[in-house]
């Protein structure tokens, strides 16, 4: 469920739990697991279990809870109660903090008393964790501490052993290494949310004043959400795989289009700085055992020669698998999810498109909103996608592992619903004769599409002119707009009139709008209007490029018939206006102008 | 600031999202007793609702010195967007 998926908001699930809660049970997937989690806290946890369960669930986990005591952390842990005994917590999440430090450093303390109280303090949250192993042999969620909000030494707090800021400092790292020693014990680094959420709001003394809570309670959600990640990587459910589009994703510009060396990748732009640090983040994310693929819209030689940018910081052979092909990704996805042996919602979508993202995670992948390129690293590290709880050798050689078994399996599926996402589009779109308003907009996506162009002929603002006044030339631009907003003009067609038959001289498409049957749309507009200026059949071409192999065949699937081939690969097509009868648009709704 | 009816208006909204119940019409005149979930937890989480509401802050003495909906209107008359 998006509202439960970083970016989130966390007034609104604050707000509004209580529906979350209902709409997660009727709309999401059953559960695959079911763990018992026990939250004993050394505050206020009423509302953090209320949201841990629904991160927990929106992970596949259903929880039932056991929630201590107010402040009754200590004794349960060491010396159970009798419901806790009975309930028999598979995870405890030790909800503890600053405010529940039973030593503090003073400026009349000795560094040796520093040091006992220290060694005390961190031998106390170790106790807890051998003596609930002992009794329940449960994982045990440990949160560290945040830090102070007020320094009595000023910045020296933060250098002087007697301040609190050090001693905080050091005492996490002493928790870390005793988790890092007990198998079984996890950080949720309450230390490094705290900061990212901002310390001063973090630490609003009213929440603690008022209710006991130890933290603002806006920042239930962010807590809620930094446990459940740790707690879902436990049970093993972490993704796998990070599945990554290109074009705008991977590099700034479109390569089928801009051509390699145009693209925004590297150390000489912002843009290019920004894509060239998300690459880097990508390659690291190899490091922990994500397998990365590609899932992208182009020829496979552009998407190859991309990923061969020498400015880039990934190559081609990072990845697992590569799907650059001109098929619906959910399809794509599918297929990658068969051959690596996983289940498909363990595979991850980074895709700067939201109609894109949008169909994907109607198919059960995830997808989130990654935002700008700058986001993109924060999205997906934030999101917890791949939170590792433990790092084995394994792991470092997982990319390999699964390449060789990919090889064996190349397996094609169908999707049986891509009308069905199509309607949900809920497309619109306007097509006519040229108009004066759009003449320049029309030369410039004449002058740079080079993937869906079956002539790739160039024409100027005034050739446009030209062709939308005289009455030899039939003209059609299509502009479509969806839910997610107006693509603007998005295609056209220049037809020459003679006699009783019209040639196509130019008919284009931009790739935005691939595979969203606007080019049906246009092929009923240009009937009709073929008709009108008392033609009786269409002949078209298709001139070969570099770049527009993808529509190769593109008037045979509108049900043209070869009439003539070429040594160089052009091909001539005809279709009799009386042949064309039902149109194989089913999806956009198509305004006209008569 | 707007007046009573338009902020009560909004509050109800915010009752029916914390309470998740479509049913709900408050008036000055409701109390904790009149809503069967409005328990010390939830009153929390509505205080912190209606403060992103109408983008302001109660105090401390005002979140626990509240008898009914009439009060929280006042201080959000006086003080909310």
């Amino acid at each position: 469920m998006k509202e439960l998926e970083y970016p989130f908001d966390s007034s609104f699930i604050m707000k509004k739990k209580k529906a979350l809660r209902r709409l997660l049970e009727e709309q999401e997937p059953a559960p695959a697991v079911t763990k018992r989690v026990a939250v004993l806290g050394g505050s206020t946890t009423a509302d953090i279990v209320r949201v841990l369960e629904l991160f927990l669930r929106n992970f596949g986990i259903a929880a039932k809870f056991y929630e201590c005591e107010y402040n009754m952390f200590r004794q349960e842990a060491l010396f159970p109660s009798q419901e806790l005994s009975d309930f028999k917590p598979e995870i405890v999440w030790l909800h503890t903090g600053l405010r529940n430090l039973t030593f503090k450093p003073s400026p009349d303390m000795s560094a040796e008393q520093i040091a006992d109280g220290l060694d005390a303090e961190a031998a106390g949250y170790v106790q807890m964790w051998e003596s609930l192993h002992e009794k329940f042999g449960c994982a045990v969620v440990q949160n560290n501490f945040e830090l102070p909000s007020s320094r009595l030494m000023g910045n020296n707090s933060g250098a002087d052993p007697r301040g609190l800021v050090n001693f905080v400092g050091r005492l996490n790292l002493r928790l870390a290494d005793e988790i890092n020693a007990h198998s079984g014990v996890y950080l949720c680094d309450v230390n490094y949310l705290s900061a990212v959420c901002g310390l001063d709001e973090w630490s609003d003394p009213q929440y603690w004043y008022m209710y006991k809570y130890a933290l603002n309670t806006r920042f239930i959600p962010d807590l809620c959400f930094e446990a459940a990640k740790v707690i879902k990587a436990v049970c093993g459910r972490n993704k796998k795989v990070l599945a990554l589009d290109l074009d705008n994703t991977m590099w700034g510009g479109i390569v089928g289009d801009d051509g390699v060396e145009n693209l925004a990748i590297g150390q000489e732009t912002a843009e290019a700085m920004a894509f060239y640090q998300w690459q880097e983040y990508v390659k690291s994310l190899k490091n922990i055992g994500v397998l990365l693929t590609v899932c992208s819209k182009n020829e496979e030689e552009n998407a190859i020669a991309g990923l061969e940018h020498p400015e880039g910081a990934v190559n081609p052979a990072d990845f697992t698998l590569i799907k650059a092909n001109w098929e619906p990704k959910s399809e794509n996805l599918v297929n990658t999810a068969k051959e690596l042996d996983l289940l498909p919602e363990s595979i991850v979508l980074a895709d700067d498109n939201p109609a894109e993202r949008e169909i994907v995670r109607a198919c059960g992948f995830s997808a989130p909103d990654i935002g700008e390129v700058w986001d993109y690293i924060r999205v997906i590290d934030r999101s917890g996608f791949f939170e590792t709880v433990s790092l084995s050798a394994d792991d470092l050689k997982r990319t390999e592992m699964y390449a060789e078994n990919a090889k064996r399996k190349q397996a094609q599926s169908k999707f049986a619903d891509y009308n069905d996402y199509l309607l949900s589009l809920e497309m619109n779109a306007e097509i006519a004769p040229f108009k004066p308003v759009y003449v320049e907009r029309l030369a410039q996506l004449a002058g740079k599409s080079n993937q869906f162009n079956l002539t790739t002929k160039r024409f100027t603002e005034s050739d446009m002119t030209h062709f939308m006044e005289s009455k030899d030339y039939v003209t059609l631009y299509g502009k479509l707009a969806d839910k997610f907003g107006d693509n603007g003009v998005v295609s056209e067609i220049i037809g020459r009139v003679d006699g009783r038959e019209v040639h196509i001289e130019l008919w284009l498409m931009s790739c935005r709008v691939l595979k969203r049957g606007m080019e049906y749309a246009m092929l009923d507009e240009l009937v009709k209007a073929a008709k009108n200026v008392g033609a009786d059949r269409l002949i078209g071409y298709y001139l070969p490029t570099a770049k527009n192999k993808m529509v190769e065949k593109f008037y045979g699937e509108l049900g043209f018939t070869l009439t003539e081939t070429h040594d160089d690969g052009a091909t001539v097509w005809a279709l009799s206006l009386d042949e064309h009868k039902e149109s194989k648009n089913k999806a956009i709704n198509v305004k006209r102008e008569d | 600031m707007a007046n009573a009816n338009d902020i009560l208006k909004r509050l109800n909204e915010v009752f029916r999202d914390v309470f998740d119940d479509d049913d709900i019409v408050v008036t000055p005149k409701t109390t904790a007793d009149d809503i069967e979930d409005w328990d010390s937890i939830e009153h929390i989480t509505l205080i912190g609702a209606v403060e992103d509401e109408f983008g302001m802050k109660f105090k401390m003495g005002e979140v626990s010195g509240m008898n009914n909906v009439g009060d929280m209107l006042k201080i959000i008359m006086a003080r909310g967007k």
